[in-house]
């Protein structure tokens, strides 16, 4: 029939792995080896991958920065620290743990994943992606930057003016943290518009919206909330910049400003942030402990509703991170409120995890061990966040050492424990080989107990009245057994981290060979081989159920998926484009290939940010003038793509 | 636009029409990718706004220093109004293959861009205030400068565009570039309808 250029009726064959079209496709698809490969790809796994070691690193980083707290406040009267180090090292503790671990992290799960649990080739934007992974590694460094040109950032990861204005707190410190911020709003926005418009086009046909892994909601879910919230956040870091440089008034009191604008801009971001950095990693659990209960998880609709909600109560909430400040009891009560409110989707959450576990058989695998830890701790935490949810206890607790406990039990509990549990999980599909079990055991027992040890004293200390971010405490106010025990724990949970470590590096040399779906379970990213080849699937996947891979043992209808036969797409790099809520075919897309416009765009913008920094207006200019040209480059509507005009050919 | 392929759920699979190649008006991603930059844009601009109305509400003694004049500002509003409808004008034009009413409404949108930034630059030069004399005038200068900000980049997608369009490369089949440039566009100019609002007329009532 039609075969012009511009359109034409997709082949549908049934071919395997290792077949003639697998090699075709592979040519087709496949990274260059070498330098030039390495800095050009746009391969969403290699990407993905990036993503999670780089965060990893951060989260070491992070980590040796609380140890050396730790050691400060393992005992009264300590003298490791000076107190400006000491502000130092938790202003970049936070801040690493909350932007360049928790949710780089989650995003790399996603990158990795999303394509080939929706059934496609790629993410429906290859080369934004890689400009999303460079700019997260560049504005990183920059951040890191501080500790080298001698002015790291000291007021807090929340930075609260006035502190953080030029009166109180002169130097670059200030200056690079509000720049590497903005900076690094590109990735988290440019990767969030990534994950929304896959979500839209790039599902397998059949792939109805009501099929799609738990994961996939809560990353999307997280990224809708980015679009909104991370404007916020790069606004009150962009305006802080203008006040501490440009001598604007909108933080300062005698010049008609006021202070509490940052908190409302910074909590408007915060408290989404919070959920962007909690429901990717409940979604990990949300598909990944059914596996190891051997049934689906119970309640999908209303855990995948739930997730949804949470994000929307989410940005209602931003105000209860400012109950001390004194706004009028009326609004304190509505936020206090809706505060209460949002814990109960994720209650809704916890019983369906609950009862997963109860109406399954468990397979104790390490797998299952992080996730079910992570349900107890997130059960704990939410208990202790109901407390403060309520205004007066608030205002006893606030900047106390219940408060770091509470983040603590929430963000490791939620965060942490499900990406450790997903790295078990997904191992075998990265690296292709399983890690070790018996030291998987070990690794979590060594982290849950250094976990409970470090951090559940800390409540004891805060309700003895321990304030937080003090460098040192005196002795025989009852806070020095609480605080030892904490920083033996801590202790211990490094060594849990430690453990992770080897255990990832023993068994990608001897770990026992996966094959492509060891665990046996339901979708579609165990259907390829492990790891899988750049292309992903030989032929499209068409779904038909909500776990194709399980579609015989369940046999919950009589629908079931074509898993080895579908569209082909073989003429250069394609997938198939669907409508958004029922996945019907809607086009041929035309994927990109690998290019370094993505790194040059990035190396444009450090230049502009470090230009911006130094006052250097001239580098500024130009630096400005090369981001353009090599964006118009990227953009340039090009014929290989479908994007201009048919061609004469023939 | 063709949406065709259709799974029979039995045994086999059918597609019986011919699926689009490429960016082809709706489907086209990157006309979802337009969508959500807009989205997170919107946003950004909602945020600026909502600075000014909460420093103008906690503030001690008169928020607005003088009422602003709009013998420069309304016209130029009009005019920017008026340029989307223009470049509207040779979008649609393409759709109907004509690349000449392209090149001519980019062309004419281009001028009127650079105007509106001039008028613009002249309005700024004879405020009585400077950016830093006190909240109202950062905001007022770092809001509309933002907006500044967004019409430059405007101009450079339109100017991309029309060299595009001179090289012939959209025809009535494909020219989502087009559509995405110019959905950017009319983005920036309501905006400018919400920046205008918002510091322009609304004094005018609160006094
Ligand atoms: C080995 C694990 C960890 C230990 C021992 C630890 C320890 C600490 C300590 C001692 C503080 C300073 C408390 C104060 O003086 O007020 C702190 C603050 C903080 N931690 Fe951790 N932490 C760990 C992991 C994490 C993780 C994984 C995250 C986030 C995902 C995180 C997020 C934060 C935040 C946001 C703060 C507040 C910083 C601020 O006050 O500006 N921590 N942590």
């Amino acid at each position: 029939m039609n075969t012009s250029a511009f359109s034409r009726v997709p082949a549908v064959v049934k071919e395997q792995y290792g077949s003639r079209t697998a090699e075709r496709l592979e040519e087709i698809w496949k990274t260059e080896a070498g330098v030039g490969g390495w800095l050009s790809t746009v391969d969403h796994k290699k990407i993905g991958l990036r993503y999670l070691v780089t965060s990893f690193l951060f989260l070491v980083l992070g980590g040796v920065e609380a140890l050396i707290m730790r050691i400060q406040l393992a005992g009264p009267d300590m003298q490791v620290l000076s107190p400006e180090r000491y502000n130092q090292l938790f202003t970049m503790h936070g801040m690493t743990m909350i932007f360049l671990y928790a949710l780089p992290v989650l995003s790399g799960f996603s990158n990795y994943l999303w394509p080939l649990l929706l059934g496609s080739r790629d993410m429906a934007f290859p080369r934004l992606n890689a400009f999303s992974y460079w700019v997260y590694l560049f504005s990183g460094i920059f951040l890191y930057a501080s500790f080298f040109v001698g002015h790291t950032p000291d007021a807090g990861w929340f930075n609260y003016v006035p502190y953080a204005g030029r009166a109180y707190d002169p130097g670059l410190g200030i200056d690079i943290y509000a720049l590497g911020m903005v900076f690094f709003g590109v990735s988290t926005t440019a990767g969030a518009i990534n994950f929304v418009v896959t979500f839209m086009r790039t599902k397998a046909p059949g792939m109805s919206i009501n099929r799609v892994p738990i994961i996939i909601w809560g990353t999307l879910t997280a990224s809708v909330g980015n679009l909104f919230a991370v404007p916020a956040v790069s606004l009150a870091f962009f305006l802080l910049w203008m006040d501490r440089q440009f001598g604007t008034q909108f933080y300062q009191p005698h010049g008609g400003g006021h202070p509490l604008l940052w908190q409302h801009l910074f909590w408007f971001f915060g408290h989404p942030w919070v959920y962007a950095i909690v429901l990717p990693a409940m979604g990990i659990v949300s598909d990944g402990l059914p596996v190891f209960c051997r049934r689906p998880l119970v309640g999908y609709t209303v855990v995948a509703l739930s997730t949804v909600l949470t994000m929307f109560i989410g940005f209602g909430v931003w105000v209860h991170h400012m109950f001390a400040t004194g706004l009028p009891p009326i609004s304190l009560s509505f936020f206090s409120a809706a505060s209460m409110v949002i814990v109960i989707p994720s209650a809704v959450a916890v019983f369906a995890w609950i009862a997963t576990i109860f109406t399954g058989r468990p397979v104790f695998k390490t797998p299952f061990y992080f996730f079910a830890g992570f349900v107890f701790l997130f059960t704990l935490g939410g208990v202790s966040g109901f407390m403060t949810a309520a205004v007066p206890l608030d205002w006893q607790l606030t900047d106390t050492y219940f408060i770091v406990a509470h983040l603590h039990y929430v963000l490791l509990g939620i965060n942490v424990f499900p990406v450790v549990g997903g790295l078990y999980f997904w191992f075998p599909k990265f690296t292709g080989r399983l890690m070790d079990e018996r030291l998987g055991k070990w690794n979590f027992w060594v982290m849950f107990v250094g976990f409970n040890l470090a951090f559940f004293p800390m409540h004891i200390s805060g309700l003895l009245g321990m304030p937080r971010r003090i460098y040192t405490y005196p002795s025989g106010l009852g806070w020095e057994w609480p605080n030892l025990i904490t920083s033996i724990g801590a202790f211990l949970f490094a060594i849990g981290v430690l453990l992770l470590v080897v255990n990832v590096v023993v068994s990608l040399k001897r770990g026992r060979v996966a094959g492509p779906n060891p665990w046996d379970a339901p979708s579609l990213e165990w259907l390829t081989p492990s790891p899988p080849p750049s292309f992903n699937f030989v032929t499209i996947p068409n779904v038909a159920t909500r776990h194709p891979l399980w579609e015989e043992r369940l046999d919950e209808g009589p629908e079931r998926s074509k898993l080895h036969e579908g569209m082909l797409l073989d003429q250069g790099r394609e997938t198939i484009g669907t409508s958004t809520l029922d996945s019907e075919p809607e086009a041929i897309l035309k994927m990109p290939g690998d290019s370094y416009v993505p790194l040059l765009c990035s190396l444009a913008i450090t230049w502009m940010t470090w230009a911006a920094l130094m006052h250097w207006w001239h580098s500024l200019e130009l630096s400005s003038v090369l981001l353009l040209l090599v964006t118009a480059v990227w953009l340039w509507p090009r014929t290989e793509l479908g994007q201009t005009a048919e061609v004469p050919h023939g | 636009m063709a949406k065709t392929a259709r799974m029979n759920d039995d045994t086999e699979m059918e597609i019986a029409q011919p699926l689009p190649i490429g960016s082809v008006g709706k489907a086209a991603s990157g006309w979802w990718g337009m969508q959500c930059l807009i989205a997170t844009e919107a946003a950004l601009f909602a945020y600026l706004l909502f600075s000014y109305f909460y420093l103008g509400s906690q503030v001690h003694g008169p928020w607005v220093p003088e009422l602003p004049k709009l013998k420069i500002a309304v016209p130029n509003t009009i005019l920017l109004l008026a340029s989307s409808f223009v470049l509207h004008w040779g979008e649609t034009g393409i759709r109907r293959g004509k690349n000449g009413r392209l090149v001519a409404s980019l062309v004419v949108t281009l001028l009127m861009g650079i105007v509106f930034m001039a008028l613009q630059g002249v309005e700024w030069h004879n405020k009585p205030f400077r950016l830093g004399d006190h909240a109202y005038a950062s905001s007022y200068f770092v809001t509309t400068g933002f907006h500044m900000m967004h019409v430059a980049v405007g101009l450079i997608v339109l100017a991309v565009l029309l060299l595009a369009a001179f090289g012939r490369r959209f025809s009535a089949e494909r020219h989502v570039p087009v559509s995405i440039g110019a959905l950017y566009w009319h983005f920036v100019d309501i905006v400018w309808l919400c920046v205008f609002t918002t510091f322009y007329i609304t004094p005018y009532f609160s006094s």
